[in-house]
């Protein structure tokens, strides 16, 4: 297979310039039983993870559902407060940025949605609604908002007379265009992508993702891509991190992780996607990961992961793993060879 | 749920305080003091003075309210402005058949209403619906008195079925059945009155029911519609009533005041009409007490209620 | 061994505050017993209503227009509602895809689980509490006992969706209808619902309808395969022929537009472009034709049939007819070679 050359068209488009930087971030969610009563204690829903996003690149992340991987797109662009830990947007340390000295960095990172319907006002035409951001920050004169909106449509793919209509009459993928035109309004540096194409039809999914990949190299974009379908994480990305309970499992280049993942929990994650293809239904005696995430409210001793894997042994049930640190991080201490 | 309900006990106890504070003063905003309303014009203006003097009423009102405070925590209430007659001995006398309009009332009221408004979901937009929507629309804007005086009118005079006021029969043994007698016209009255607002929430809360998914796993089961309906449905949708039960509560309490006064029920709302008419403050601030202690104890059996109905709410 | 359940040229339509509306058009198949059969399709294409339709649940406002279904040689197109009653979880029953809002909240599982059981077999109290731990246990609930006595609301969405699985199973049932059952699911909860419906069907011999989106899912699970776009069934076949040499250019659209686990990161999906056609404005002729990247004049006006093309594959396309139906499999295999 002639890989390569389809790979390293994608290499110039990494600058290795560092444009986010997540330093030990946790972030946590107090559980109040009720009023009056003590702090029950607190779900640690990001625990302790650092990632660097560089300039141009797309990190997926994947894993379960309460895994954390929509908390931590939504702890990095601030959208949820940071327990401990530091985030660093372009060199400036915006961890305890007020709202106000928040402004300017918060339009160079957006955030696109699963479900966009439920962002849109459905009382306002589209091309208001992405003028009036336009307007309010002065990245456009009331006399060529016009004529930005109209780009910003051609750059999701619509025609400019979408401008003229609700949002309710719209599909489930021109929504989503919608929503990446209103992102891409603020002319950012950083898109966190929150599960973009799931709600969607499979045909469509692929048409949004091409898209996304299209605005990446026209527009210099990063991606934080958060997603539980692999394989459109697979498509997308540069790099993948694995989450499970909080914490970055695994980390490396997408081929690399997908042929060769060196954690149990990103095997058994990859093994449990069934492959579009029946020839391969007995061959592929599947490995099933038995029972259900654990609460994070209370997370197991130490390797999180230990209660679900079948190579534990007694280190793992106390001693917990840190993430290496080379370019194919794993967080384990019998990673897979 | 033991700790729960001492939890809740000890917040009721500010919240009574604030109560106590509001109705003092709002009280003694009104125009007009208990002196003044005995217009009597042969008491000369010097008697009038020493009076008010002798019922404490020349103080500053904060005085007043600590020294009505300081008997409240002796278990005290104080006596009649108008009757002398030991505050609380007048209310127990009458919250007797207050509480028994106000529970049978609102039994009818949840009896018509309950019935109604599941039918009327279940045969969404049919005639039958539109009848029971126009109905309820009905009892909620026909004024309870007038309701009350209309029905006096024709069973209690004109066709002389029922009495047409009183608990019971003057002479009479005062026994279960004539009671009950009595009792028709003021519940009918107050009961139509709670069934025309509560069968449109039975309508909503069922119609939100209906479109439940698991509606759909009981049919795949092969169940009946009537299973379906009752033994599915129905909890689900009277979970949410439990609530609007519990808001209900005061304004039974208040609505009673009215019918009282309209079938002259000796209740606790006819003392009220006379405790307001003669400024008497100790027994309008008895009233507001015990009226505010049913508020809140209702509202915790409500609670209590509601969490036992719904087994995803625990009790904390 | 006759069919378990055929359907014969099925019309569905709905009354709506737009007047009436075909949802599901001319759709025929058939299940063997024991077997799985996937219908597939993007949202909107009638799946669930067809899968509604042979439970007779399609509510007030749906009806059968025109066609027939007929189950163990029974016309439930001419069924009293009694009949389907007593059908409907015995020898027919359903799983959905929302286990989180499928169950009763304010009920015990147990009870959930023994309902059908009391219906349908006349079943004790103490028999049916005892069959429903025992059917607990075999969908992998652990303690069954303590679980029978729980609410759903204790449960995960995995352990929801077996409790789910064990209500459809308890009477046994000649057929289980399962749409999406794994959509709204962890994919590591997905394999193991799989799994579990694999085992089960291999100790009963129920049949399966499998209703889904998720081309893997039929792959893992499938015997035969009738994928639908716009209410119609466009390409039907047993599920390694259709995998292996689709021939309507939906299918091979859909095939392709998956992102492959087994391809290069960073390359990109071929995406079938447009979208899909609202029920209200269907396109004349071929109803893919807007989307199809090979039609023709013919397509655009008159609708082609579903048509044998041997081996018991069916499509609905003018072009099969003709040699280029050669042409696009050429095309198919040019497309992927450059993918690669």
């Amino acid at each position: 297979m002639n890989e390569t050359v389809s790979f390293l068209d994608r290499e110039p488009a990494i600058e290795h310039k560092p444009l986010m930087q997540i330093e030990r971030l946790s972030t946590h969610y107090p559980l109040r039983s009720a009023l009056f009563s003590r702090r029950a204690g607190s779900v640690k829903a990001v625990d302790d993870v650092s990632l660097t996003l560089y300039e141009g690149e797309t990190v997926g992340l994947v894993g379960e559902s309460g895994c954390g991987k929509s908390t931590l797109g939504r702890t990095i662009i601030r959208l949820e407060p940071a327990h401990s830990g530091r985030i660093r947007f372009e060199g400036d340390d915006i961890t305890h940025y007020t709202p106000k000295q928040l402004i300017p960095a918060r339009m160079r990172m957006q955030m696109i949605f699963q479900d966009p319907y439920g962002s849109l006002n459905p009382r306002m035409r589209i091309g208001d609604m992405l003028a009036e951001p336009l307007l309010v920050h002065r990245l456009a004169s009331r006399k060529d908002v016009r004529r930005e909106v109209d780009r910003l449509l051609g750059l999701v793919g619509l025609p400019a007379s979408a401008g003229n209509r609700y949002p309710h009459e719209f599909s489930g993928g021109q929504r989503q265009r919608i929503g990446i035109a209103r992102a891409l309004s603020f002319r950012p540096k950083l898109l966190v992508c929150d599960e973009p194409v799931s709600a969607l039809d499979v045909s469509i999914q692929a048409q949004i993702l091409n898209l996304l990949q299209d605005l990446q190299q026209e527009l210099k974009l990063t991606y934080l891509f958060i997603a539980h379908g692999i394989g459109a994480v697979k498509q997308i990305s540069t790099r993948v991190a694995v989450m499970y309970l909080g914490k970055i499992v695994e980390l490396a280049d997408t081929e690399e992780l997908f042929r060769k993942p060196r954690h149990p929990y990103t095997q058994l994650l990859l093994n449990a996607y069934p492959p579009p293809d029946p020839a391969l239904r007995r061959e592929r005696a599947r490995v099933i990961l038995h029972g259900d995430v654990p609460s994070p409210a209370n997370p197991p001793s130490g390797c999180r992961f230990h209660t679900r894997c079948p190579y534990a042994e007694q280190r793992c049930r106390i001693e917990e793993p840190l993430l290496t640190e080379n370019r194919h991080a794993v967080a384990c201490h019998y990673p897979l060879e | 749920m033991g700790a729960y309900l001492v939890r809740r006990l000890l917040i009721a106890i500010p919240v009574f305080w604030g109560i106590t504070v509001l109705s003092f003063l709002m009280m003694n905003l009104a125009p007009g003091n208990p002196v003044d309303m005995l217009i009597n014009p042969n008491i000369p203006p010097e008697m009038r003075e020493l009076r008010k003097e002798l019922l404490g009423l020349n103080d500053p009102i904060y005085v007043q309210y600590i020294k009505w405070l300081g008997e409240l925590l002796k278990g005290e209430l104080g006596y009649s402005f108008s009757t002398y007659a030991p505050v609380t001995q007048l209310i127990a006398e009458r919250i007797g058949p207050t509480l028994l309009l106000a529970s049978s009332s609102l039994a009818v009221g949840l009896l018509i209403a309950i019935p109604l408004g599941i039918v009327s979901a279940v045969k969404q937009n049919s005639k039958l619906d539109y009848l029971m929507t126009g109905l309820s629309f009905l009892g909620t804007s026909i004024p309870p008195f007038f309701l009350g005086l209309g029905l006096i009118y024709i069973v209690g005079i004109e066709l002389k079925w029922l009495p047409t006021g009183g608990m019971t029969t003057l002479g009479g043994d005062g026994g279960i059945g004539d009671v009950a007698i009595h009792l028709i016209l003021p519940v009918l009255v107050l009961g139509i009155t709670i069934a025309g607002k509560k069968v449109r929430y039975v309508r909503a809360s069922m119609l939100d029911v209906l479109k439940q998914d698991y509606l759909r796993t009981a049919r795949a089961k092969g169940l009946t519609e009537w299973s379906v309906t009752n033994r599915h449905a129905l909890r689900n949708a009277l979970i949410p009533i439990i609530a609007v039960i519990g808001a209900e509560i005061p304004l039974l309490l208040g609505g009673s005041i009215i019918i009282e006064q309209v079938f002259q029920w000796p209740g606790l709302g006819q003392l009220t009409m006379e405790a307001i008419l003669s400024r008497d403050y100790p027994t309008l601030m008895g009233i507001n007490l015990v009226a505010a202690c049913v508020v809140l104890l209702t509202n915790l059996i409500i609670d209590v209620l509601y969490a036992t109905a719904d087994p995803r709410i625990e009790f904390n | 061994m006759g069919e378990l359940l055929k359907v014969e040229r099925l019309q569905i339509a709905f009354r709506g505050d737009q007047g009436e509306t075909i949802s599901v058009e001319d759709v025929s198949f058939a299940i063997q017993p024991g077997e799985t059969m996937a219908i597939v399709g993007e949202s909107g294409c009638g799946k669930s209503v067809t899968s509604l339709a042979i439970m007779g649940l399609l509510g007030a406002s749906g009806s059968i227009k025109r066609g027939y279904i007929s189950f163990l040689d029974t016309n439930l197109t001419a069924a009293s509602e009694q009949q389907l009653r007593k059908m409907r979880g015995s020898q027919v029953s359903m799983i959905f895809q929302e286990p989180m809002t499928s169950l009763n909240p304010v009920m015990p599982i147990g009870r959930q689980i023994e309902e059908a059981l009391r219906l349908h077999l006349k079943s004790s109290r103490k028999e049916a509490r005892q069959s429903a731990i025992d059917m607990l246990r075999k969908v992998g609930i652990p303690r069954p006992e303590t679980i029978a006595k729980a609410y759903p609301h204790m449960l995960s969405g995995g352990m929801r969706q077996r409790v789910m699985i064990a209500i459809a199973l308890i009477c046994q049932p000649k057929l289980l209808i399962a749409d999406e059952p794994t959509t709204a699911l962890d994919v590591t909860i997905q394999a193991q619902i799989i799994e579990l419906m694999q085992t089960l069907q291999a100790e009963n011999g129920t049949a399966i309808l499998l209703v889904t989106h998720d081309l893997g899912v039929v792959a893992a699970m499938a015997d035969h395969v009738a994928v639908m776009y716009a209410g119609q069934i466009v390409e039907a076949a047993d599920v390694y022929t259709l995998f292996r040499s689709p021939r309507h250019p939906y299918t091979q659209g859909l095939m392709n537009s998956i992102p492959r686990l087994d391809a290069i990161s960073g390359g990109r999906a071929p995406a079938i472009p447009g979208q899909v056609p609202s029920l209200h404005e269907m396109p004349t002729g071929c109803r893919f034709h807007p989307r199809c990247p090979y039609a023709e004049a013919s397509c655009r006006e008159l609708q082609p049939e579903l048509m044998e093309t041997g081996d018991r594959h069916r499509v609905r396309c003018w072009l099969t007819e003709t040699s280029e139906a050669d042409q696009i499999a050429v095309h198919r295999d040019t497309r992927q070679k450059v993918a690669l």
